[in-house]
């Protein structure tokens, strides 16, 4: 069985992504499943989804924890671990990255001896939840990668599952597709079917008698405040609204007040201030200031920057 | 002490009065309404301290009833029927919360179609919830029930609500003699709640009730309550013990009457069990070996009582006074998982329904089920279960259906 999981954000087409992969298959005679797995249903906010293809009916469900192929369409998710991008990973798991540093510079990173693959991001965008086709341009490599789909059924795939969107769209859908298809070319069949666990090799669960803990332990209670300030709901965030003092009025209570996080305070100063481990990027700010003193920048660049100055 | 008649409501109120409790989220509904209406009065008269609030629903009213709890105040409210069931979402909920309140429920069959008389199906609906239930035969037991059932609540180690049950008008609006113990022996045997680890205060903030992601952190707080409620079977034999000391009623958590003889034994909760009751003594002067077991708490269910009150039986006999559709009689099923694959269990475990919204069950009508159970044990071979239901009950439902027919005949003919 093949199992394959796709990593990205919210936006960027990562349920379109299994689904194209899942029809794919199932045009070349495969039994297939494919899912998503939403957590907070939002935009940029990590997600993922996974497909199971087999020759045989599959009778596994749910999250793939053991993945021949890990897609992830956008890297900057990778640090992130409640993305989970790199949970089950093994040195028999391919893993192919969108972006732009190199395989060996990944795998020092994250200290892993696995097949990386990298699949060069083409076009950078302003709001990479909106990032073009990336859904697309990682499916068709899989697909290569995986070595058992056609080109022919690959763009039938594309067509089946965004038929929806008008002939223009699809048409650039189908383009990123089959480049990065070619591009994969001299990896085609690098990612291999792998088998089940059995009775004679599995690990053995190691259940436990749960202790009785009293309810002043076992509530579903929080005894310490605010603690949803643990939360970096920052990391959502493809976008970056940045103040610009010099035009700022000070009136500070209308982007303070809008905020829909209160993940902007004002100073002592009277200067509002913006808390990024908690702004999600929605940009209400921006839109709403009257003087227009909140500009946006690209989370990625302006985290670029910030390297660059530290 | 004073002993004086109460109604099973009446009971209910007088064991709040006792608790002394704080907070009364109320709802009025048939057959329970008596027992606001009570405690309402003495509110009025300023004869007791609680502060009582009616609510728009049974929904905010278990909610209500769920958030004082959280804050360390005594919570008493009651329902029936429907109520229980239109607040259901909130029992599951506030038992999650793992808050000791109680909560009495009057039992009444659940409507479709619509009655108001006794029945289990609305308090079997509550079984699965985190609530631990007491099931009453008497007056008496109701009042006394609602004491126990707040120690049990606020243990340490159970912390979980409690429901306190009666059946509709068989006791609910039965007058009996019932001993109203003092208040300074309740004190003693009730002393207010210690509140130590509810810290749920609007100066102090702490979520209560979070929400968990994922299957794991939920397994662990599911199943941390169900242990809770296992603890609660120990933890209700040293509170009744204690109260039997104290005031010489005593209730385990299985009432078993004339059993140690018994060849065969009838297992119900609830008042008809009183009739289960006369009918062994009956029996035994015709030299029938009978007992009765009566189940007070359903829920934690007292397996291992019941296998050791039942051990080395010939028979039982299950009398259920609800249907679960397309299965049958939920206690009939509870006893049946209880015993099975153990040794020294009955080999025929007989299943009769009877009592659904309110139908009486006769004394010849307990006299054949132990006939019925006798037979089964010399035949070896267990009979179908049994709704209790005579051929003269269904020639006048013939008739009720012949009215409704002719009724649909003429609209049909107008039309």
């Amino acid at each position: 069985m093949y199992r394959i999981r796709f990593h990205g954000r919210g936006g960027q087409g990562m349920k379109t992504a299994s689904r194209i992969l899942g029809t794919a298959f199932f045009l070349e005679c495969f039994e297939v499943q494919d899912a998503p797995r939403y957590g907070a249903e939002r935009r940029g906010a990590p997600i993922f989804s996974y497909v199971r293809a087999s020759r045989s009916p599959i009778n596994e469900r749910g999250v793939i924890t053991n993945p021949d192929l890990i897609v992830v369409a956008d890297d900057s998710l990778i640090p992130i671990p409640a993305a989970g991008v790199l949970q089950g990973i093994t040195d028999n798991t391919t893993l192919l990255i969108n972006g732009h540093d190199d395989a060996n510079t990944w795998k020092h990173r994250l200290n892993i001896n696995c097949k990386v693959l990298i699949l060069p991001v083409t076009e950078e965008v302003e709001d990479r939840a909106e990032l073009p086709f990336v859904g697309s341009a990682c499916v068709g490599a899989a697909a290569r990668l995986i070595g058992v789909i056609t080109e022919e059924n690959l763009v039938e795939a594309v067509n089946d599952e965004i038929s929806s969107l008008g002939a223009d769209l699809i048409k650039q859908n189908i383009d990123q597709a089959t480049q990065a298809f070619e591009l994969m070319a001299k990896h085609e069949g690098l990612v291999k079917e792998s088998t089940s666990k059995t009775p004679l090799d599995y690990e053995q669960p190691e259940w436990i008698n749960i202790p009785f803990e009293n309810a002043s332990i076992s509530a579903p209670t929080i005894h310490a405040a605010a603690t949803s300030v643990e939360v970096r709901t920052g990391l959502w965030r493809t976008l970056r609204p940045v103040i610009n003092y010099d035009r700022c009025k000070n009136c500070w209570w209308v982007c303070s007040t809008i905020c829909p996080d209160s993940a902007i305070s004002v100073n002592e100063k009277s200067e509002p201030v913006i808390d990024y481990d908690h702004c999600k990027g929605c940009m209400i700010c921006v839109a709403r200031c009257a003087p227009h003193a909140i500009e946006t920048i690209p989370e990625q660049l302006a985290q670029e920057k910030e390297k660059q100055t530290a | 002490m004073t002993r004086k008649l109460l109604t099973g409501n009446g009971a209910a109120a007088w064991g709040a009065r006792l608790a002394n409790v704080d907070y009364v989220p109320a709802f009025p509904i048939t057959p329970q309404t008596e027992i606001i209406e009570t405690i309402a009065a003495w509110s009025d008269a300023g004869e007791i301290p609680a502060r009582m609030v009616t609510l728009e629903s049974e929904h905010s009213m278990i909610t209500a009833a769920g958030a004082a709890a959280a804050t360390g105040v005594r919570v008493f409210t009651a329902t029936s029927s429907q109520g229980l069931l239109y607040g259901m979402e909130m029992v599951y909920t506030v038992a999650g919360w793992r808050v000791p309140l109680v909560m009495v429920n009057v039992s009444r069959g659940v409507a479709a179609p619509l009655t108001l008389e006794s029945d289990h199906n609305d308090i079997m609906a509550a079984r699965d919830s985190g609530f631990l239930q007491i099931h009453c035969s008497t007056c008496q037991e109701v009042l006394d029930s609602v004491l126990i059932a707040y120690r049990l609540a606020e243990d340490k180690n159970v912390r979980l609500p409690v429901i306190v049950n009666l059946d509709g008008f068989y006791l609910s609006y039965t007058r009996e003699p019932v001993e109203i113990p003092e208040p300074e022996a309740i004190r003693k045997f009730l002393p207010a709640f210690d509140t130590k680890n509810s810290k749920f205060r609007a100066s102090t903030p702490t979520s209560q009730a979070v929400a968990v992601l994922g299957g794991s952190p939920y397994s662990y707080f599911r199943y941390e309550t169900h242990l809770a409620a296992m603890q609660a079977i120990d933890v209700y034999g040293d509170i009744a013990k204690t109260f039997s000391q104290q005031f010489g009623r005593n209730y385990p958590a299985i009432e078993a009457y004339r059993c140690e003889d018994a060849e065969i034994v009838y297992v119900m909760i609830g008042s008809f069990s009183t009739k289960a009751r006369e009918a062994v003594d009956q029996l035994r002067q015709t030299g029938t070996a009978v007992g009765l077991v009566r189940p007070r708490l359903l829920r934690p269910f007292p397996t291992k009582e019941l296998q050791k009150v039942t051990a080395g039986k010939q028979g039982i006999a299950v009398i259920d006074q609800n249907i679960s559709m397309g299965k049958g009689g939920v206690l009939h099923t509870e006893v049946a998982s209880a015993l099975y694959g153990k040794s020294n269990a009955p080999k025929i475990l007989t299943s009769f329904i009877g009592g659904l919204g309110g139908r009486d069950i006769s004394a010849e009508e307990f006299y054949e089920m132990v006939k019925v159970t006798k037979q089964a044990i010399n035949d070896g071979v267990t009979p179908e279960p049994r709704l209790l239901y005579t051929r003269d009950e269904y020639r006048e439902m013939q008739k009720l259906q012949a009215i409704a027919h002719v009724e649909r005949e003429e609209l049909e003919t107008t039309q």
